[in-house]
């Protein structure tokens, strides 16, 4: 089975975030970067499919978002997981986009790969969009199940079985492969990198592709192909100042229920 | 005349997501200013009897897509029917619920119709030429992003559910009511739900409560999760723990508030024995208030809390249940 994940770096989710001097993005001098959460759950996935079956192969692919990002460290740390090759999609013509032109340059990527089935994050923490792994699956044409966390795979009949988390339940979704997932938290425990490991990866092929590699015309890609801009960014809008309530348990939870009722008017 | 507003409205098992009809008041709201008519659209196996309801909520048309075939969500017939249905109407905007099932459908729809899309809004303005300011909650929470379309058409926004206003109900006998069917099945390959496993014992949906009781570390142990259920069922509340109470094994994954759990936004947020770590904080920091109970006067949940008591959760909570028991039996 071949299975190819995407990984996203983001900032640290402990980060302190400062909104640049234009207004439109984050200061990223001196963040530190992880691989996203939701990601690992992917990588995790798709090692223990190829564990589980015997055979197979894992490819790591990253898209750096910003010329000051490094995610060939995030590859480096799939590698060490276990994976088995990586691929960077590496183009200053990638940057300044949208979701879509994201999904856009992972889908012409995903075309020049074989692979049965391809695992992204649920979503990446950083726009918490949570969209481009389902575009990458329409523009693909192939079955997306999104926010998966159990997952059975039938190699033989070429089927996978996912479960869905839905408001108030599951959903059992059946989908034919190749097909695209989402994973969510709950899906499995991701390894850390063990040492062999991260000296292992430093020996795994990481190859580097840009827009000629994987064919794209410049107009479709990074602004000019976006359908979204950004305004601004700006910080959430400040909380009330609050207060404590002083006095003994019993006087303190009394007033408690009195401010829920007649001020916050909730009970 | 104007282009419209398309509002899909969600529902299972014949029972409308309240946030599609907080979708369709939001959408009269934007569009009422250039005479945007708001269409709804409404899809599953027996949905008739629904239009009615949407209507009475603000819709001035609803497209009905019933079929027998249609008992569970698909990604794919779902996406057909709204694109068939933005094609023949070319709305200036499609809005969903920012739901499991919306957040799913959203992103397909934009993609094939190749356009902007915006995921689990706070707050929405609209143009003259239609063209929607969206804006949306990002990096957990820390910060807002206002984004806006490159082209006013077909802009697909979701609407994160109780935060925007629904209309009360009015009769609109004169909404009329068509039927939306799609043609030739395209073919795709396609993901089929098979079934669908309730989490069962009437559990309350967290991202849909108005109230949620939320334990945390400060529990100490799985089986005093027993005091958070009783508040929350005197309060006819939500359940929710924090990440640390779900890594512990107390909870399941589904009850979890936070930075890899659920995003809610109540009107109240009831933190019992919770420090409020910012990736607790990603997850409950636009509940409209925050009540913190904790014994460390330092716990960043102060910080954001409406009403805090330092105190031992063990005596504050079973105390504030009685109050409230007490409040609600009228004594």
């Amino acid at each position: 089975m071949k299975i190819v994940v995407c990984v996203k770096q983001v900032p640290a989710t402990e980060s302190k975030l400062t909104i640049s001097s234009e207004g439109a993005d984050i200061d990223r001098s001196g963040l530190s970067f992880i691989v996203n959460p939701y990601d690992e759950f992917a990588v995790e996935e798709a090692l223990q499919i190829k564990e589980r079956l015997g055979t197979g192969e894992v490819t790591i692919l990253s898209l750096r978002p910003h010329s000051a990002q490094k995610p060939e460290e995030a590859l480096r740390t799939c590698l060490a997981m276990g994976a088995d090759k990586a691929i960077l999609l590496n183009d200053p013509a990638f940057e300044g986009g949208d979701g879509f032109t994201t999904a856009t340059v992972l889908a012409a990527a995903f075309r020049r790969l074989s692979f049965d089935l391809l695992l992204l994050g649920k979503q990446a923490v950083d726009d918490d969009g949570g969209a481009v792994g389902i575009q990458v699956a329409e523009l693909l044409g192939i079955p997306h199940v999104a926010v998966v966390n159990k997952l059975e795979i039938h190699a033989e009949a070429r089927t996978a079985v996912a479960h869905r988390q839905i408001e108030g339940g599951i959903e059992v979704v059946e989908t034919p492969l190749p097909a695209l997932l989402t994973c969510q938290k709950g899906l499995n425990e991701p390894r850390y990198p063990s040492l062999p490991g991260i000296m292992k990866a430093k020996q795994k092929p990481l190859e580097i592709w840009n827009r000629e590699t994987i064919g794209l015309a410049p107009e479709t890609i990074g602004a000019a192909g976006a359908k979204l801009r950004v305004v601004r960014l700006e910080p959430p809008p400040p909380r009330p100042a609050g207060r404590i309530i002083p006095g003994e348990a019993a006087t303190a939870v009394k007033e408690l229920v009195r401010l829920l009722r007649e001020e916050a008017k909730l009970i | 005349m104007a282009n419209p507003i398309l509002v899909f409205c969600e529902q299972r098992d014949g029972r409308l997501k309240r946030v599609g009809l907080e979708a369709v008041g939001e959408a009269c709201r934007l569009g009422g200013a250039a005479g945007r008519p708001v269409i709804a659209v409404v899809i599953g196996s027996s949905v008739a009897p629904l239009a009615s309801e949407i209507a009475s909520h603000g819709a001035s048309r609803v497209l009905v897509a019933e079929d027998a075939g249609r008992r569970y969500y698909s990604s794919e017939t779902y996406t057909a029917l709204l694109t068939e249905a933005a094609m023949r109407l070319q709305p200036v905007a499609i809005f969903l619920g920012a739901t499991a099932m919306g957040k799913d459908l959203a992103p397909k729809l934009a993609a094939r119709l190749k356009t902007f899309l915006a995921q689990d809004c706070v707050a929405l303005e609209m143009e003259a030429d239609g063209s929607i300011l969206a804006t949306r909650p990002i990096y957990g929470g820390k910060l807002r992003a206002v984004v806006k379309a490159t082209t006013p058409v077909c802009q697909v926004v979701t609407l994160r559910p109780n935060v925007f206003s629904a209309h009360e109900p009015k009769p609109s006998p004169d909404a009329p009511v068509e039927r939306l069917t799609i043609t030739a099945g395209a073919g795709r390959p396609m993901a089929v739900v098979r079934e669908v496993q309730e989490a069962g014992g009437g559990k309350k949906e967290l991202t849909e409560a108005a109230i949620i009781v939320s334990g945390g570390r400060g529990l100490k142990g799985p089986e005093n999760f027993k005091l958070i259920e009783e508040l929350a069922a005197a309060l006819g509340a939500a359940v929710g723990a924090s990440r640390a109470a779900v890594d512990a094994g107390w909870k399941p994954h589904s009850y979890q508030v936070g930075l890899t759990g659920k995003t809610v936004s109540p009107q109240l947020y009831i933190a019992c024995g919770i420090s409020g770590a910012i990736q607790h904080q990603a997850g409950m920091s636009s509940a409209r208030t925050i009540v913190a109970i904790n014994t460390n006067p330092n716990a960043p949940i102060f910080k954001l809390a409406t009403y805090g008591i330092v105190g031992d959760l063990f005596e504050v909570v079973p105390l504030l249940t009685e109050e409230v028991k007490k409040l609600k039996a009228g004594l």
